[in-house]
């Protein structure tokens, strides 16, 4: 199969970025979307050009790295997936791909489809945690959860950390990515005791490095790999009242 | 005799008491003194994260290095079927010296006693931590933590959050380690790759690392070192890690004194999703847990098989009494659940009889149909959903109408830097925890089992052992990285940079790693002989030499470059490759994951070779081009009947 890849070139964080429009040829029927990537790159190597940037790792769905913005929606013309688990049978054989990175604010470009997203882990930092040492801990027995809230908190704790969220808003909002950790905590009797401390933390941390205000496009349940819904933006808000009023 | 170099610094008494005993001879040190000492880990998989934030809630001042762009995203993530733990929550008569037992026996009688009791000791104590952390493992209806079994076992002593356990055991790391960022405890550097060790007087100061973003070569230094780097499975370019997982920093390691234990110790992972052609370069593991009510066949008649390839007839078509689950016909006590080695050799047998499934004649079946009528749908989307949603993703195959097809596929190795009791190398200062050591699962590892053994290192082992070597420590100076040491190893790795920017030449980095791939699963893979390990070796030298010849990598060293980062793991990996079919040609019986073709029993069984080879075999680096040295710690079984693994009765 041949396609034709029409993708954001960006030497660095400070260079001006444009599209390029390469062919890749010779791509299997089963292959991955960062599959034909790499075989694009391997011929573009061999043709004496740069490879193009592009994060990934895991490539199970899972560790979040990769992030790509394909044919305008963030991980692509798929629903519910990563951008590695987006197959090329999803693609016209021929057709004319559009490749960009995360388009956010908050996200600065670094090389060609690859953006800075430790803003997510400065948010994580801010109260992300229950303040737990090694070793202090109870029987994990000793504290029952029923099946449906362990459930529900495990829903939340699936996000994998992309960013499709944020690229895909127009406020470029992290709402949904804060909500799911303060979610999927809030559902859990364990670290009540700063349960208000977490949201206020996460949310003032989150507006200080320049996410949007959220107001609710739902565009990020939408696109979401991990199918994180807005329900939990609602328990986040909850939980971000309950800890203003306790002020 | 115990080897003079390999001192494993076991203590004395017995067997429940030995890790007490060693706790309590270790000395403390103050909290003004443990502020001044200074400790770098690298990785941060659940060894590398549940370290470093333990060692900075102990006080220590910690520095921490991943290749990713933030820790949480390290290969641990995508650990799929769960955690054990000698909880003995199902009241199935599980203990601590249970799970001793099995995980020895799992590991085919080659692993430490004393350290693998030591881990079953503590596993309890993880998943208090982890459930204190907040991790939404499964429960049951009453409340309670839920259980699942595994490969391997009899009991049910497995720990999950759906078919994310990884996931879920590495944010609460990954936590943990936030909370120690946000108390200033410990400093991270993300996107900086490790590319040399320093030794100063004998003794691990520091690293020397690459920025992968701007390029620049720091210099870190410490009064010790832990890596936590992971396993060398990549070396065989297709394997179920994660694509930036690599043995390079053990390499180093290794060639600056650290002994390298047991490298030909690799698992086959009997359910993966078949390699599809050759422009695939990573492999997809199904999580094993699907072996709990997923059943293997592949079909008895020959002409079925032949049908199934041409797509004549779908596998649903075929008749029960004309399947072969040929598992539970040679193991009739474990069935489908028998240990991973067992399995991924048994689907290798029938393939090379010639019954695999697909076009390539590499693929088993992987059924569910009879646990969706036993279960009913609800029940198995909650234990299997995902891991079906995965699986037709990537196949365009629903396993609610059609079974798996799977195959083995590398996945895990237990071999790695041989450490002593405390876990530290044979370099003094440099320690190795996680899958990056090799203590704890002989020839073979059980399912759940590296989870466990990564945060049992990182949280409970590590941070008191450590303790131990850096009380001598509290009043030397901080290390100074201007020392000539530093300079030194700095400039050789900017030397190694520039020589293979320099080859310019007209093959990919990948190209040369796949035919690598090759070499190794071909001749070091499931089944190992004399001639193919001495071929192996030979090849490696050809392709290395043709690496320094041929390989292409644009760009430079002051930008980014993926290139770059995978030619300078590819150079390691060749020196792995090669240590490991040296290892495999040395050791002449059949254990684990280790099958040599000479030492099998009439039933094509592994036969191992006590007498000869019940010891550890831990590789001394001699210099380039020099064959390195053996070493050899002798195993003694003082707790446990040595036997022949059996699964079938
Ligand atoms: C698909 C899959 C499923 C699995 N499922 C299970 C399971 O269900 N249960 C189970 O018990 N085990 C499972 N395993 C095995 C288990 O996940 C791993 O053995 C374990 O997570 C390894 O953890 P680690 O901390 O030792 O290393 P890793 O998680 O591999 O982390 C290595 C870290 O080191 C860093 N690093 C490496 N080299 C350098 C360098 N030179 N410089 C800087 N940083 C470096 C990496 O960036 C990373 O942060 C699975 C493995 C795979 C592949
Ligand atoms: S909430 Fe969803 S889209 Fe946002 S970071 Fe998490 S997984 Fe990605
Ligand atoms: S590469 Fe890990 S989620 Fe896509």
């Amino acid at each position: 199969m041949e396609y034709n890849v029409k993708v954001w070139r960006q030497k660095n964080a400070k260079a001006k970025g444009h599209f390029e429009t390469y062919h890749v040829t010779d791509v299997e029927e089963d292959a991955s979307f960062l599959e034909m990537l790499d075989i694009l790159n391997d011929q573009l190597i061999r043709k004496g050009v740069e490879p193009i940037a592009f994060d990934h790792d895991c490539r199970e769905g899972i560790c979040g790295a990769c992030s790509l913005y394909v044919d305008g929606r963030a991980h692509g013309p798929d629903d519910q997936v990563t951008t590695c688990q987006l197959f090329m049978r999803h693609f016209k054989p021929g057709a004319t791909i559009t490749v960009e990175p995360w388009r956010s604010g908050a996200f600065p470009v670094i090389k060609d489809l690859m953006v800075d997203r430790t803003a997510f882990d400065k948010i994580m930092q801010a109260g992300g945690f229950i303040t737990v040492r090694a070793g202090s801990a109870q029987d994990g027995n000793s504290i029952l959860i029923p099946h449906d809230d362990a459930e529900l908190s495990m829903d939340a704790a699936a996000c994998v950390g992309c960013g499709a969220c944020v690229a895909t808003c127009k406020n470029g909002s992290a709402m949904l990515f804060v909500a799911a950790r303060v979610s999927s905590l809030a559902l859990l009797p364990q670290g009540k005791p700063e349960a208000a401390r977490r949201a206020r933390a996460m949310v003032a941390k989150m507006d200080e490095l320049g996410f949007g205000n959220c107001t609710n496009t739902r565009a990020c349940e939408m696109e979401c790999p991990k199918h994180v819904t807005i329900d939990h933006i609602a328990r986040l808000n909850r939980e971000y009242l309950k800890a203003k009023f306790s002020e | 005799m115990a080897d003079p170099k390999l001192i494993s610094k076991i203590p004395e008494g017995p067997i429940q008491e030995k890790w007490s005993k060693r706790k309590s001879s270790i000395r403390v040190v103050s909290p003004n003194n443990k502020r001044k000492l200074e400790v770098i880990v690298v990785g941060t998989g659940l060894g590398g994260a549940s370290a470093a934030a333990s060692l900075g809630e102990m006080g220590y001042n910690v520095k921490i290095f991943c290749i990713s762009d933030s820790p949480r995203r390290a290969h641990s993530i995508a650990a799929q079927g769960g955690i054990n733990a000698a909880k003995n929550y199902q009241n199935d008569n599980d203990s601590v010296s249970r799970l001793f037992f099995d995980t020895v026996k799992g590991g085919d009688y080659r692993s430490r006693e004393a350290n693998v009791y030591r881990l079953a000791e503590v596993s309890a104590a993880i998943i208090d931590q982890c459930v204190a952390q907040g991790v939404p493992f499964a429960r049951e209806y009453g409340g309670y933590l839920a259980n699942r079994s595994f490969g391997g076992v009899q009991v049910s002593r497995t720990f999950y959050a759906r078919g994310q356990t990884g996931q879920q055991l590495l944010l609460g790391a990954y936590a943990s380690l936030n909370k120690e960022i946000a108390a200033g405890t410990v400093k991270s550097y993300p996107r900086h790759e490790m590319l040399d060790l320093v030794i100063i007087n004998g003794e691990a100061k520091g690293i020397i690392a690459r920025n992968l973003v701007t390029g620049e070569i720091e210099r870190f230094g410490a009064h010790a070192v832990v890596l936590a780097t992971g396993g060398y499975g990549n070396t065989y370019f297709l394997s179920t890690n994660a694509m930036n997982s690599n043995g390079s920093a053990a390499m180093q390691a290794y060639r600056k004194g650290a002994f390298f234990a047991n490298p030909c110790f690799a698992q086959i992972h009997p359910t993966c999703i078949p390699v599809h052609g050759d422009q695939q370069c990573k492999l997809t593991l199904m999580s094993e847990s699907l072996r709990n009510d997923g059943r293997i066949w592949v079909p008895k008649k020959m002409e079925d098989v032949m049908k199934l390839r041409t797509h004549q007839i779908k596998a649903s078509q075929i008749p029960e009494e004309d399947r072969d689950y040929y598992l539970e016909r040679r193991y009739p006590a474990f069935g489908n659940l028998v240990p991973r080695d067992v399995a991924s050799r048994a689907a290798k047998e029938r393939c090379d009889a010639g019954y695999g499934v697909n076009e390539t004649g590499l693929a088993v079946f992987l059924d569910f149909a009879d646990a969706i009528k036993r279960l009913g749908n609800q029940r198995v989307q909650e234990r299997y959903g995902n891991l079906f949603d995965m699986y037709e993703k990537i196949t365009n195959v629903s396993p609610w109408e059609e079974p798996m097809m799977i195959y083995p596929a590398i996945h895990y190795t237990m071999g790695g830097l041989w450490v002593d009791y405390d876990l530290q190398t044979t370099i003094p200062g440099l320690f190795a925890i996680g899958e990056a050591n090799f203590s704890d699962h002989g020839g073979n590892r059980l399912g759940a089992s590296a989870l466990m053994q990564g945060l049992a290192d990182g949280y409970f082992i590590l941070p008191y052992t450590i303790g131990d070597y850096l009380s001598h420590k509290f009043a030397e100076p901080k290390t100074d990285i201007n020392a000539p040491e530093f300079v030194a190893a700095e400039k050789a790795v900017i030397d190694r940079i520039e020589k293979i920017l320099t080859v310019k030449g007209t093959e990919t980095v990948d190209s040369i790693h796949k035919k690598l791939g090759h070499i190794m699963w071909e001749y070091v893979g499931m089944a190992r002989n004399e001639a193919g390990l001495k071929k192996a070796i030979e090849e490696i030298g050809e392709l290395r030499k043709e690496f320094w010849k041929t390989v292409r990598v644009p760009g430079t060293n002051e930008e980014f470059n993926q290139e770059l980062e995978k030619a300078l793991r590819l150079v390691d990996f060749f020196d792995i490759g090669e240590l490991m079919a040296r290892d495999a040609l040395h050791r002449k019986e059949s254990c684990g994951g280790h099958f040599r073709e000479e030492m099998q029993t009439e039933e094509g069984e592994t036969k191992r070779d006590d007498e000869n080879f019940m010891y550890v075999g831990a590789w001394e680096y001699k210099g380039e081009g020099v064959e390195p040295e053996l070493h050899k710690e002798p195993l003694k079984y003082e707790n446990i009947k040595i036997a022949t693994r059996n699964y079938k009765d």
